[in-house]
């Protein structure tokens, strides 16, 4: 019975590792296993072994059967995996195949500039708004401390729908300090992007429509250095914390004391040239305009019911298209509004 | 305004140790920006004084000579000319091997029929120069030098005048005084911190007779003439002026004509006061009336123009006609000419604002008018008029005659301020010491004395303490100022438009579609092209007056018209496809109010190869649900003539129309020379605000499962699934929880003009499974009602 059982396990060892289909295992188990099986049969004849015999014998038997279930189960593991794996190897495809072509929307570079600019001021505390296009005189240029026969308010420069030169298309976003003014108290910050109008005609660098970012803050005891203190620190968050900026005496009406503030070129270092050529990006000036700003003018705080003598502020204002022109390297205003999908798919 | 360095150097102040980057620089961030700077010595090389010591015929030429050139090497160099007025001796300009004359001409040796010429010899044309520059000079050959003030070997570009930078500033509007050289010298003076040398003009006065004997001026125009002085000359001799002041003109950019009226021209470049010069033989009865013109006088210009003259232009007129044009142009009828003997100077204040719609109504900026029509210093006028007599008793041209005449309509009354150092050093954030604000101020020649501000005339922008502080604060530096964070806490946001309008932009990119930015005006012919009728409110639109063109001369009322004509654009590039969209406002004018409404609209448009009126229902769908808007019904809109009337749909939320969506009419289309789909939504961007649903809360997950029933009806064609859809909504009740078409059929087994729609249902309870039973009795329901209703039974 010994042998016979010895003979038993090797043949099925044998047989199971040679098995490569689920089919064949299962076969084999019904052959060996099976109520009609090769070792229950062998159980079955227990009986006759004496009762010394039986112990041993029967540790035995179990121990060839759990051997054989266990080589059972091992080769249903493997053939298993290795029948996953044929399948597997079968759905290969080709993964550099493209991927369905799901369209995907651009947002017009100039806004991509501005919305990163609105957030920046968002976060330090701006109030961002909107207001009318068509715009009157008095809130584009009187109340803004631009007098009657200013050379802005020539028909040569600003567009009018009327005689008497009372209604416009603003010609900048400043008349949204005045707007602000009128229906806020201070202190405040205020942000007011938006499109502006003057009678120039489309060319590469000119555009009858464009868009500026008007800044507004006023508190009691704002200064000329807060001015500089907050325009550097926007200004570093777009062009790189390590922006040399410089700030230089101009002239607004609206602003007293005014200024513009510039960047020191990037490309140049400020030496205005490249390899002995002029630096194409500053056009040999060294420097790049980026703003312009001032305290705010303390008639035009009077013009809007605000006490200069208790209140100051200051005020910026700077051109959106040049600055995405320079950030995106586009050359040619015209291409801004033509809205080519090859030229928006690119941002 | 451009400023010679030398200039500055020898009359105003010496900066000559300053290099011209450092004083670009130090201008620029104290306030007169350098536009640009250039030696005037930069495009001529390597051109010397050379003297011609011996010159024999060219053996192979009839007109060109050898001359062997003395140029202060230590041999004479062979240079080839083809001139014929050079001699022996004379002294010339050489351009030696590897030299450079103006226009980018580059001069090397070679051979000239066979003999070796080492250079050239140079006319004056060739270096850049014209006969006004040099009067006696010869045009048609070689410039000799034998009258010049010149050594052998010397750079040619010190015998031209040419050791000199030309600095332009752009002048910002509030300083008229600094469009002259003595302005932008006081500036200069100031940057630097050194005191600025002053001139004071004396006239002698030599002629024994007085002004008054001769002319008599009148100035009814008073409001636009502040003020007009005159003096007169006689005797005059009418020459070349010397060749300092030519240089002077020259290198700002004016060509020297002659002593006179370059004299005028030097006193505008110093003073930057305008002047002009009559020949008082013209000045019909001695004369001069400042008045406006009359409608239909004419006047020819020194430009030998003729000028049709409106009413209220300032004219300077004799006792019958115009001679002069105010502050622009003086007259051809009264020009300085070479057998001039009697001059009168005008030294004139004009009304800015005047004197630059003239020019402009004229189409004539000049220098002078450009000068005039930044309002100038009315004090300036007797300065600027003695300098010129000054000038030409300096330059013996004549003889001056007493007496000055002045008629005065305005000038400023002095004015004072108070230096308030507290208040200046709040406003800037420093901590500046009155003595060096008042060191700054007198360097900048504004006279203070204890606590007042004595303002001096040329300083009209100076009204209040906020203008002081600017001189205060550009004098110390703006860049010295402390930068400094403000203490103000303030909470930042957009407003609920802004933050709708990024959202949807998010929700359409998503989608595919890329933004566009359009102009806001467009032509008048766009109402045609999209077929609006001629009654439509929309054509009321608001016209410029004054448009570039009739493309950009109305405000949009409509958006469609700008997307068509990008999406048209996009086409005749032949881009396959495009989808696209633009927040746009539209400008609507209101009845009874100046500024129009500007609400804002949501466009969307498409054209390509699987667009089709569902892709974009689906989209314009999907944009409502991102929003979180109420739901949107659309109704067929058979009769808005921009669209196709079979595929068109009005969009409506709670009653309220937000917009039209469909398949651009076909004309409409070809229109914009489009020949293929073209589908387009405007929906009124400014009407979903308040389409929007409130807050999401948390509605419980169903507990007990969902029933699913499908339903195949058989209908007329004219049934429409939104009909279907309300019938069954109706019918079922509460436990419907959703209803989807999912197919629509026509063909075998539906009889003709009938269709089938299959609907699926969703049932569900919240307080338990629902049995058959109950299922059943819904659809029981929702199929009577559909027959009662709509004829439509089961198939």
């Amino acid at each position: 019975m010994r042998e016979q059982l010895e003979q038993i396990k090797n043949n099925a060892l044998a047989a199971l590792e040679a098995s490569d289909t689920p089919a064949a295992l299962e076969e084999i188990r019904v052959k060996l296993l099976g109520k009609k099986g090769e070792l229950t049969a062998v159980l079955k004849q227990m009986g006759r072994l004496s009762p010394e015999e039986r112990p041993a014998m029967g540790q035995l038997a179990n121990n060839v059967r759990a051997e054989i279930e266990a080589k059972l189960e091992q080769r249903k593991a493997a053939i298993h995996a290795s029948v996953l794996e044929a399948k597997l190897a079968a759905e290969a495809i080709d993964v550099t195949i493209p991927g369905e072509a799901i369209p995907v929307g651009h947002q017009h570079p100039m806004n991509q500039v501005l919305q990163q600019i609105k957030d920046l001021f968002v976060g330090l505390g701006y109030q961002v708004v909107d207001g009318p296009e068509v715009e009157l005189a008095d809130y584009n240029f009187t109340r803004l401390n631009i007098e009657e026969g200013h050379p802005s308010r020539d028909r040569s420069d600003t567009f009018y729908f009327t005689d008497d030169d009372s209604v416009l298309l603003r010609t900048q976003t400043s008349p949204m300090q005045i707007r602000f003014m009128e229906t806020h108290k201070p202190p405040f910050c205020m942000l007011a992007p938006g499109r502006v109008f003057r009678k120039d005609e489309a060319d590469a660098t000119h555009s009858p429509m464009f868009h500026q970012i008007e800044g507004l803050v006023v508190d009691e005891h704002i200064t000329m250095g807060d001015l500089k203190g907050a325009l550097t620190t926007v200004m570093r968050n777009i062009y790189g914390e390590d922006s040399v900026m410089r700030f230089r005496p101009h002239h607004f009406p609206f602003t007293e004391p005014s200024c513009e503030m510039d960047m020191q070129c990037h490309k140049c270092h400020g030496t205005g040239e490249i390899d002995g050529q002029v630096c194409s990006t500053c056009h040999g000036e060294g420097w790049i305009e980026l703003l312009g700003a001032g305290m705010v003018h303390p008639k035009v705080l009077e013009n809007c019911g605000i006490d200069p003598e208790k209140y100051s502020g200051f005020a910026f204002g700077m051109g959106l298209e040049r600055m995405a022109m320079g950030r995106m390297k586009i050359n040619d205003l015209r291409l801004i509004f033509d809205n080519d999908v090859r030229f928006l798919n690119q941002f | 305004m451009k400023l010679n360095r030398k200039w500055l150097n020898e009359e105003f102040v010496d900066l000559s140790n300053v290099s011209d980057k450092e004083f670009v620089e130090t201008l620029t961030v104290f306030g007169q920006k350098v536009e640009t700077y250039e030696r005037m010595d930069a495009e001529i090389k390597n051109v010397v004084v050379g003297k011609v010591v011996s010159m024999v015929r060219h053996p192979n030429s009839d007109h060109m000579w050898i001359c062997q050139v003395d140029v202060g090497q230590e041999a004479p160099v062979q240079i080839v000319t083809g001139a014929q007025n050079v001699q022996e001796g004379d002294l010339v300009p050489a351009a030696l091997h590897n030299s450079w004359l103006p226009g980018g001409v580059h001069i090397t040796k070679g051979k000239l029929r066979g003999e070796l010429s080492n250079g050239m010899l140079c006319s004056f044309a060739e270096l850049g120069l014209t006969q006004n520059d040099l009067p006696g000079a010869y045009a048609d050959g070689i410039w000799i030098l034998n009258d010049e003030d010149c050594q052998i070997g010397q750079d040619i570009n010190l015998v031209i005048g040419n050791d000199d930078t030309v600095v332009d500033f752009e002048i910002t509007n509030n300083r008229p005084d600094c469009y002259s050289i003595i302005g932008l010298a006081r500036e200069a003076a100031a940057a630097f911190g050194k005191p600025m040398r002053h001139h004071e003009p004396v006239v002698k006065g030599s002629y024994a007779g007085d002004i008054y004997d001769y002319l008599d001026v009148e100035v009814p125009a008073t409001a636009l003439c502040n003020r007009y002085s005159s003096r007169m000359v006689a005797n005059v001799k009418i020459g070349p002026s010397p060749k300092w002041l030519r240089q002077r003109l020259r290198a700002n950019g004016v060509r020297p004509i002659n002593n006179i009226v370059d004299i005028t021209n030097y006193v505008m470049l110093e003073y930057g006061q305008p002047m002009h010069a009559f020949d008082y033989r013209y000045v019909s009865s001695g004369k001069i009336v400042v008045r406006e013109a009359q409608e239909g006088e004419t006047l020819t210009t020194l430009d030998g123009n003729v000028r049709n003259l409106k009413a209220g232009m300032l004219v300077i007129a004799d006792e019958n006609r115009p001679i002069g044009l105010a502050g622009i142009m003086g007259g051809e009828n009264s020009e300085i000419m070479d057998d001039t003997t009697m001059v009168v100077f005008e030294s004139a204040n004009f009304n800015g604002t005047s004197i630059r719609q003239t020019a402009l109504a004229l189409g004539m900026r000049t220098e002078a008018s450009g000068k005039f029509e930044k309002s100038l210093d009315p004090m300036m006028t007797i300065p600027a008029v003695q300098r010129a007599c000054e000038l030409v008793e300096l330059l013996q041209c004549g003889d001056v005659l007493g007496g000055t005449i002045d008629v005065i309509n305005y000038v400023p009354e002095p004015r004072t301020l108070p230096l308030e150092c507290d208040k200046i050093n709040r406003l800037l954030g420093t901590e500046i010491s009155k003595e060096d604000m008042v060191k700054y101020l007198t360097l900048l020649e504004i006279p203070v004395e204890g606590d007042t501000i004595y303002v001096p005339s040329f300083r009209p922008d100076l009204l209040r303490m906020a203008d002081i502080a600017e001189e205060v604060g550009r004098s110390y530096g703006y860049n010295n100022i402390p930068t400094t964070a403000f203490k103000t806490s303030t909470q930042g946001g957009y407003t609920p438009e802004m933050k709708l309008e990024a959202k949807a932009g998010t929700l359409c990119r998503g989608l595919g579609y890329s933004e566009i930015i359009t102009y806001s005006f467009t032509s008048p012919t766009v109402f045609d092209q999209i077929r609006l009728p001629a009654d439509s409110p929309l054509r009321n639109a608001l016209r410029i007056q004054n448009p570039l063109g009739e493309d950009t001369s109305v405000m949009r009322t409509i958006a469609l018209p700008s997307m068509l004509e990008i999406l048209s654009r996009n086409n005749a590039y032949h881009n396959k496809s495009a989808k696209l969209y633009e927040v746009a406002k539209i400008y609507l004018p209101v009845e009874g109010q100046p500024l129009p409404e500007e609400p804002k609209m949501l466009l969307l448009g498409t054209y390509g190869a699987n667009e089709t009126f569902f892709t974009l229902k689906g989209e314009v769908e999907a944009i409502f649900a991102g929003l979180r808007l109420k739901k949107a019904s659309y109704t067929a809109l058979k009769d808005n003539p921009s669209y196709h009337p079979g595929r068109c749909a009005r969009i409506t939320v709670d009653g309220m129309d937000v917009g039209v969506m469909g398949q651009v009419h076909p004309l409409v289309a070809k229109n914009y020379g489009i020949d293929t789909e073209v589908y387009c939504a405007e929906i009124n961007f400014t009407k979903l605000l308040s389409c929007q649903l409130p807050d999401a809360t948390y509605t419980p997950l169903p507990k007990y499962p969902t029933v699913s029933r499908d339903l195949a009806l058989i209908c007329d064609e004219a049934v429409t699934v939104a009909q279907a859809e309300e019938v069954i909504t109706a019918a079922a009740g509460k436990l419907l929880r959703d209803v989807k078409l999912f197919d629509i059929y026509r063909g075998t087994g539906v009889p003709e003009g009938k269709k089938s729609m299959a609907f699926s249902l969703e049932l569900r309870a919240d307080d338990r499974t629902l049995t058959d039973a109950d299922s059943e009795s819904v659809v029981t329901k929702i199929l009577a009602a559909l027959k009662e209703k709509l004829d439509a039974s089961l198939r």
